[in-house]
């Protein structure tokens, strides 16, 4: 963003602004959003965005699926980091049914989270680099990213949309090949996340294209509904896992990265110490995994938790609940909750409201990237167009979620 | 933590009275329900309070319940405070007739496209809206999808049988 | 002296198509020969929603490595490539908007369906999501998965290339072919 605007002189024809719409197909919007913006040659003067091109209707079909069927329509909210979206879900069932889980699973859970988390940010930080002319660091660590989905494909059989887990805890067991891969994980992903930012954070051309770009103070970052790594990088410390700790996060030892100004290059940076920071959290989970007893993978709730399929062949009482749980005649107490997750984006929270029917009543998704999207007008305004791209994909905008 | 909420009861007891009613604690979160008239009067009392410093909607959404008679819909607040670590939610109730309930987002930015939103999906009229028309569904639809009444899927469709998709009849499967 | 040359002896080449060779000619169809032009150097435009898009990006990367079989260009203007691969669920509100891209794009041009939703709505069986995107376009393959894995992406662009290389030149000129488009309301 240079500092000079050249004026042109009052009346003449140059000084008409034009409309340019970018989107919903334009493929630097990653996704499908569309921005009709008013541009002064490069410079924009307003923008304003239009949504809901993949509304899927998430919420009235939760109204009518029993629990165990939503986890999968979480898996395709934020689909760049599902086993967050499913453990939330999963998690807000326990909050309702006051299921306590062992800690195996909840140091389970963590793995599996923030191993979620790095991939959102990898693929996020990767774009940014392919929006600033980088396309390196993305093919990098792509490479990694299809190591995580070696560990999802280990432990649950899938790899993008994962479907990972049941309300109490895992459907099987980890196998030691899957703590061998993360182990590989933990190991190789440290090597390339250096190279990567030996190559982009010092690099002065990308420094150029991102400083400055799309800033926004703490005060209206908060006014707008940031959470996640975009609040964080406007200096503010808000993290779902320390402000209200889930899952035994309050074991872990991890600082929150801050940012200062809220540009572009302070979101790309705090995203890359979060990837260290969760690196660090998935090297004390595996620690402290291998202090507990091997075979606790499930929470002891008959009632909830599918029994194993040998059971429901032989013994009355895994029939019983099996059947119970498939035609969604257990139990579930009435009540109202708000349960909020970190995800990669934001804070990811579930409204849930149960009658005690077979479905839930009301089922509200806080989709963060939502909240903080209509934000996006006020970031570009007065930017080059190239820079509304960087700004974009900046935010970790994920189509999914926030057209739910 | 200093601010509990017993103490965030007593203080909207001592400023609206009457006028604030179903308090009620469910899994550490305070609820209480306010006349959808002070809606934004309680808002900014919550936001002002040196004490309470509620500064952040955290969410914004509306629940149909058809068979509550003059109070079918409810808009759905969820406060928070940044420094106290604190979650608030706040029920404003309407009917299904008279769906005007004031807009949030004088206060908060954040509240424009869940207002948008919940528009879109309950019907929800808010009012002083700089911009409120559907966000999510075409701007061409008829009705407001989210209402108990109106069915999941599309209704025009020929392609799927109805009988093996388990459409009509009964609603829940 | 000799100096350290290597040559990539792993290369594959396509086979040489049916015909009549003789000194310093070779005689063969049209249909073949463009046939094999066609398949070799498609063009994609991924025409990504959702999450079957990510799962694109993988094939795309570094790992999968879709180039291999031909579509190194990744273009995103439809006016330069052969092959709409949708992926994603294709909301209603989108609808036209896909409708206009295919549209654009130049004959001869193919369509695949990669997942789900694009191919029947999926899960999604919902009020405001098209259920299956040849409600719109003609679609000439369909790849199944939610979301289909890298390798099921890459199985169903050789089945596209199959057919662009199996297809008659005058295919786009019969009557067929003008009954099908009708048929969807493209002249």
């Amino acid at each position: 963003m240079s500092e000079q605007h050249i004026t042109l002189p009052e009346g003449s024809i140059e000084r008409q602004t034009q409309t340019l719409n970018l989107g919903p197909t334009h493929p630097a919007t990653h996704g499908v959003f569309q921005n009709i913006l008013e541009i002064d040659g490069e410079r924009i003067v307003s923008s304003e965005s239009t949504v809901g091109y993949i509304h899927r209707a998430f919420e009235k079909i939760a109204e009518r699926r029993p629990y165990y069927q939503i986890t999968p329509l979480t898996d395709r909210l934020n689909y760049c980091s599902s086993p967050i979206n499913n453990m939330g879900w999963h998690m807000t069932v326990e909050k309702l049914l006051g299921i306590q889980t062992p800690k195996r699973v909840d140091y389970l859970r963590i793995i599996i989270m923030e191993l979620a988390r790095i991939t959102d940010h990898l693929i996020c930080n990767g774009v940014v680099g392919v929006d600033s002319g980088a396309f390196t660091g993305f093919l990098y660590l792509m490479k990694y990213r299809e190591l995580v989905y070696e560990i999802y494909e280990e432990i649950c059989g899938s790899r993008l949309t994962t479907n990972i887990g049941r309300v109490g805890g895992f459907e099987r067991n980890f196998t030691p090949a899957a703590f061998e891969k993360i182990e590989r994980f933990l190991k190789e992903y440290p090597v390339a996340l250096k190279e990567f930012e030996t190559m982009m954070n010092r690099n002065r051309i990308f420094m150029e294209r991102t400083q400055g770009v799309g800033p926004i103070s703490a005060e209206r970052a908060m006014n707008y509904g940031f959470t996640g790594p975009n609040l964080r990088a406007a200096g503010v410390d808000y993290d779902v896992r320390v402000a209200q700790p889930y899952c035994s996060y309050e074991d872990f030892e991890f600082t929150i990265p801050v940012g200062t100004t809220g540009d572009c290059y302070d979101r790309f940076l705090v995203r890359n110490a979060e990837m260290w920071e969760s690196l660090s959290i998935i090297r004390q989970a595996m620690d402290k995994v291998k202090e507990l007893p091997s075979d606790v993978y499930h929470a002891d709730v008959p009632a909830y938790y599918l029994p194993e399929k040998s059971a429901v062949y032989t013994k009355m009482e895994a029939l019983i609940y099996h059947f119970k749980i498939i035609m969604g005649e257990s139990d579930i107490l009435p009540g109202e909750l708000y349960n909020p997750v970190e995800g990669a984006n934001g804070e990811l929270g579930f409204y849930l409201i149960s009658d005690g029917g077979r479905s839930p009543y009301r089922l509200h998704f806080r989709r963060p990237c939502f909240i903080y999207y209509q934000a996006y007008g006020e970031l570009i305004k007065g930017a080059m167009l190239s820079d509304a791209v960087i700004c974009m994909s900046s935010l970790n905008l994920i189509a999914g979620e926030l057209d739910a | 933590m200093s601010l509990t909420n017993d103490y965030i009861k007593q203080r909207l007891a001592e400023k609206f009275g009457e006028s604030i009613s179903q308090v009620e604690e469910s899994f550490g979160t305070m609820s209480f329900t306010a006349p959808k008239d002070l809606n934004l009067k309680v808002m900014q009392f919550l936001y002002d309070e040196e004490e309470l410093q509620f500064r952040f909607l955290t969410d914004l959404t509306a629940v149909h319940y058809p068979n509550r008679t003059g109070e079918e819909l409810a808009v759905v607040y969820h406060l928070y405070n940044f420094k106290e670590r604190v979650r608030l939610r706040m029920k404003v109730y309407t009917s299904i007739e008279d769906t005007r309930v004031f807009t949030a987002t004088r206060l908060f930015e954040s509240a424009n496209w869940m207002e948008r939103e919940t528009y879109d999906f309950f019907g929800v009229n808010f009012v002083g809206h700089p911009n409120l028309k559907r966000i999510l569904n075409v701007d061409e639809m008829t009705y407001f999808p989210m209402r108990k009444e109106f069915p999941l899927e599309d209704q025009t469709r020929t392609d799927k049988d109805d009988e093996m998709f388990g459409r009509g009849g009964h609603i829940g499967i | 002296m000799a100096r350290p040359v290597q040559y990539n002896e792993k290369v594959k080449t396509v086979a040489v198509p049916e015909g009549y060779s003789g000194e310093g000619f070779f005689a063969t169809t049209f249909d073949q020969v463009i046939g094999l032009a066609r398949k070799n150097s498609i063009w994609p435009l991924p025409f990504a929603t959702s999450c079957c898009g990510i799962e694109f990006m993988a094939t795309m990367a570094s790992t999968y490595d879709m180039s291999r079989f031909g579509s190194e260009r990744m273009a995103f203007t439809p006016r330069q490539c052969d092959l709409l691969m949708v992926m994603g669920t294709i909301s209603k509100k989108m609808a036209p908007v896909l409708r206009q891209v295919y549209l654009q794009m130049a004959e001869p041009r193919w369509v695949v369906a990669v997942g789900a939703c694009a191919s029947s709505g999926g899960v999604f069986d919902t009020y405001s999501v098209l259920q299956g995107i040849d409600q719109v376009i003609p679609v000439d393959v369909y790849v199944p998965g939610c979301p289909p894995r890298p390798e099921a992406i890459i199985d169903g662009f050789m089945r596209v290339q199959d057919l662009v290389g199996q297809e008659s030149l005058r295919r786009r000129h019969s009557d067929k072919y003008k009954e099908l488009l009708n048929s969807y309301g493209i002249q």
